[in-house]
């Protein structure tokens, strides 16, 4: 039955199969974490739409990731309200502390970092999100404390 | 019956509205005549965790900052002995509280729900009157005159533009075709707005409402709402709201036992600020890339699959069942003689009192940033509001007293935009504000125009010189050549409107600009290449700065005078921030 659902294409959309373009990619992304090249060429040959359309759809959305990311998702607000309370310094601080920048994934594979252009909590700014927690209110000392204590319950 | 009330929307849970909603179910498990509840977000974003205590007698009273070890003293002494715990009361309907301006000063008819009903019940959205405008147009409203009492209102388009709603149906109407589309446009890209997600996550069904209401004007038996997949708590909360108006028989086919069919379909968002714009909303929807075309034909005669397509915003639609239940004059009344009802403000930035706000349009700035939002936070000088995003620009404080419509703040360089509003202060740096939007418009540009695609790129450069002290004597008029050929030359409002966040501080504080480039001096003490950091002789080597120093630049012994070293120091100004005796100098 799932796997039904996954690619009846009219679930999505009334009309053609070309819309459903996007949700098929959304999806692909949400189960292996970036759009492997296999799974494009899959959704190529399901759906008749050319590989370099697929490719153009994918790299024009800033959701899509052509590369697998780190464990730990890190992303840093940017947004106006964050910017103007400080959001720089914080990002200078946790890259220069995780030894990686913004769109990089640290060497260990445990954490990728990503400047993102409003989440949404700009009462809260500064604010980053690790995975699914939203940490508010940071300067660059205590989002690095933040960080030292996950990484330290994530050690063995 | 008591009830406590959990405000769940993004910001509360960010600030740990989950923990005390867990606490208090917890606590209150098994105790008869109490029950937990929850809601979505009321809009005082800086004093959540917010719960609310609803007595038996419908007595309201608000709570702010209820972590879960606030919870037991809101129990014993509000409910158990009847005593309000004054200290922590923000507002409450008996006349109170110590945030009481901010929430009676406004006027809710887009928010009128908002952190009073739980959003994840139907049956809560009918209470408070939901569905019933719906009704009463089946029962024997004409679409002709739906679409004639939206006008009368002079209710404008929310999402910016401020295109009369009551027009656009009746073009799509007249429009030919057998199939018409209603898309209700979610994808809230612009930073520093969340008036779209706080109204989706509190209040999902009025937008519904809205949206079959706009499909009976238009004649349009399907609709898509476009979301930003940056808002998860949204979608899931309109998913649910689908469901169950579907399962209710506001949704589907034949509403009500009505001949009027109408369907509604979730598309997320993947990512792009231009597909707010409403050509490339549709190519996105289409499942292309979003990219702007030109128009005519409007989206309401050639919009979604060639069809007519009506796209209204999230907010505007939200208006739309109070507009059809209380009468347009009723909603006319409010506001001015070109912008009638009332704007849905997200406050942000270094405004005290930073949250959601709903006016009447016809209040100056100085009402919103003083008298509701308490003003600037720190004691600080007010400096600047940024309304409309990257569209938008910079109003200076001496402009206070702007009245907040469509036209006086269009005359200011500024736009109404969505309703973003993010408060400024003598901390921030009007230049590097500047290159902030440029930065973001010129990496959300498209790329289908040559003006915007690269005269955004060259007019970042110079500003990003500008900040660095790299700037020139012939920057500035160069900067103005480029923002009037980006604005000439671009397809769509994105590139149209890329360079008013730089004509506007230029047109207000051209002084600062100057500033860097003349002295290479940063007046509000913020671009960081302009900054040194030193340590002054009132250092008592208490140590703190180099324990705080994120790039260990700081040396020294306790008790004697710590040194930076100016190699080393990236200029973050922790050490600043963290020193008590003010011995941090920067410059």
């Amino acid at each position: 039955m799932r796997q039904h659902r996954r690619y009846d294409l009219r679930n999505h959309h009334y009309e053609g199969e070309e819309g459903a373009l996007i949700p098929l990619l959304q999806r692909a992304q949400q189960e292996d974490g970036y759009l492997r090249r296999e799974r494009l060429v899959a959704i190529h040959r399901r759906t008749g739409i050319p590989l370099a359309h697929i490719y153009g759809v994918a790299t024009f959305y800033a959701q899509f990731r052509l590369k697998p990311v780190g464990k730990h998702l890190l992303r840093v607000c940017h947004g106006t309200a964050c910017h103007v309370s400080g959001a720089v310094e914080l990002s200078q601080a946790i890259e220069k502390h995780l030894g990686a920048a913004a769109g990089e994934t640290t060497a260990d594979g445990q954490y990728s970092i990503e400047t993102v252009s409003c989440l949404g909590c700009c009462s809260l700014a500064p604010v980053m999100m690790i995975d699914q927690d939203t940490y508010g209110n940071l300067s660059p000392s205590n989002a690095i404390k933040v960080l030292k204590k996950r990484q330290k319950e994530e050690r063995p | 019956m008591t009830r406590l009330i959990v405000g769940l929307g993004t910001c509360g849970i960010a600030a740990g509205a989950e923990e005390t909603f867990r606490s208090l179910a917890a606590k209150l498990a098994g105790r008869p005549g109490l029950e937990v509840g929850r809601t979505g977000c009321i809009g005082m974003c800086y004093q959540e965790p917010l719960v609310e205590v609803r007595n038996a007698d419908g007595a309201r009273y608000l709570y702010g900052r209820v972590t879960p070890d606030r919870v037991d003293r809101v129990l014993d002494e509000h409910v158990g002995q009847g005593r309000p715990v004054d200290e922590w009361l923000v507002w409450t309907d008996r006349g109170g509280g110590s945030d009481q301006a901010f929430l009676d000063r406004q006027r809710r008819i887009v928010l009128r729900n908002c952190g009073v009903i739980d959003p994840e019940s139907i049956d809560e959205y009918l209470a408070a009157g939901g569905y019933q405008a719906l009704e009463k147009v089946l029962a024997g409203i004409e679409p002709d005159a739906l679409i004639a009492t939206i006008i009368e209102s002079g209710l404008r388009g929310r999402g910016g533009a401020g295109f009369p709603t009551g027009v656009k149906w009746r073009y799509a109407r007249e429009a030919p075709g057998d199939r018409k589309f209603i898309v209700c446009n979610a994808d809230e890209g612009d930073p520093g707005a969340f008036m779209d997600r706080s109204v989706l996550e509190s209040d999902p069904h009025s937008v519904l409402e809205g949206m079959i209401l706009a499909g009976y004007a238009v004649g349009a038996d399907h609709g898509y709402v476009y979301v930003r997949a940056e808002y998860p708590k949204a979608i899931e909360r309109l998913t649910i709201a689908i469901r169950q108006a579907e399962e209710r028989g506001f949704l589907g086919a034949s509403i009500l036992g009505s001949r009027h069919s109408f369907h509604v379909r979730l598309k997320e968002g993947a990512g792009a600020f231009v597909c707010g714009e409403e050509t490339a909303l549709i190519a996105s929807i289409e499942g292309k890339r979003g990219m702007p075309r030109v128009r005519p034909p409007f989206p309401a005669v050639k919009g979604l699959w060639g069809a007519p397509t009506s796209i209204n915003n999230v907010e505007t639609l939200a208006n739309v069942p109070w507009i059809v239940l209380h009468g347009a004059s009723a909603f006319s009344a409010l506001g001015t003689e070109k912008s009638k009802g009332t704007k849905v403000f997200a406050m942000a930035g270094r405004v005290r009192h930073g949250g959601l706000v709903e006016v009447p349009m016809g209040i100056t700035i100085r009402e919103i940033v003083h008298d509701i939002c308490g003003g600037i936070r720190d004691g600080r000088k007010f400096k600047a509001v940024q309304m409309g995003g990257p569209s938008g620009g910079c109003i200076s404080s001496e402009l206070e007293a702007t009245l907040i419509d469509y036209e006086s703040i269009t005359r200011t360089g500024a736009i109404m935009g969505s309703g973003g509003l993010v408060v400024m202060d003598d901390t921030t740096c009007m230049v590097d504000v500047a290159r902030f939007f440029l930065e973001f418009t010129q990496r959300e540009s498209c790329g289908k125009c040559t003006f915007c695609r690269i005269g955004t790129k060259r007019m970042l450069e110079i500003l990003t010189r500008i900040t660095e002290g790299e700037g020139k004597e012939d920057d500035l008029p160069l900067l103005e050549e480029l923002a009037d050929r980006v604005r000439q030359s671009s397809l769509c409002g994105l590139g149209q409107t890329a360079p008013n966040p730089v004509l506007t501080t230029l047109k207000y504080f051209r002084s600062e600009y100057e500033a860097h480039i003349a002295n290479r001096k940063c007046p509000a003490h913020h671009c960081q290449k302009l900054l040194t950091y030193t340590i002054t002789d009132d250092c008592s080597g208490c140590m703190l700065c180099l324990k705080a120093c994120p790039a260990h630049a700081i040396s020294g012994e306790r008790k004697k005078v710590h040194v930076i070293d100016q190699a080393r120091c990236t200029v973050c100004g922790e050490c600043y921030r963290v020193c008590n005796l003010g011995a941090i100098r920067r410059e």
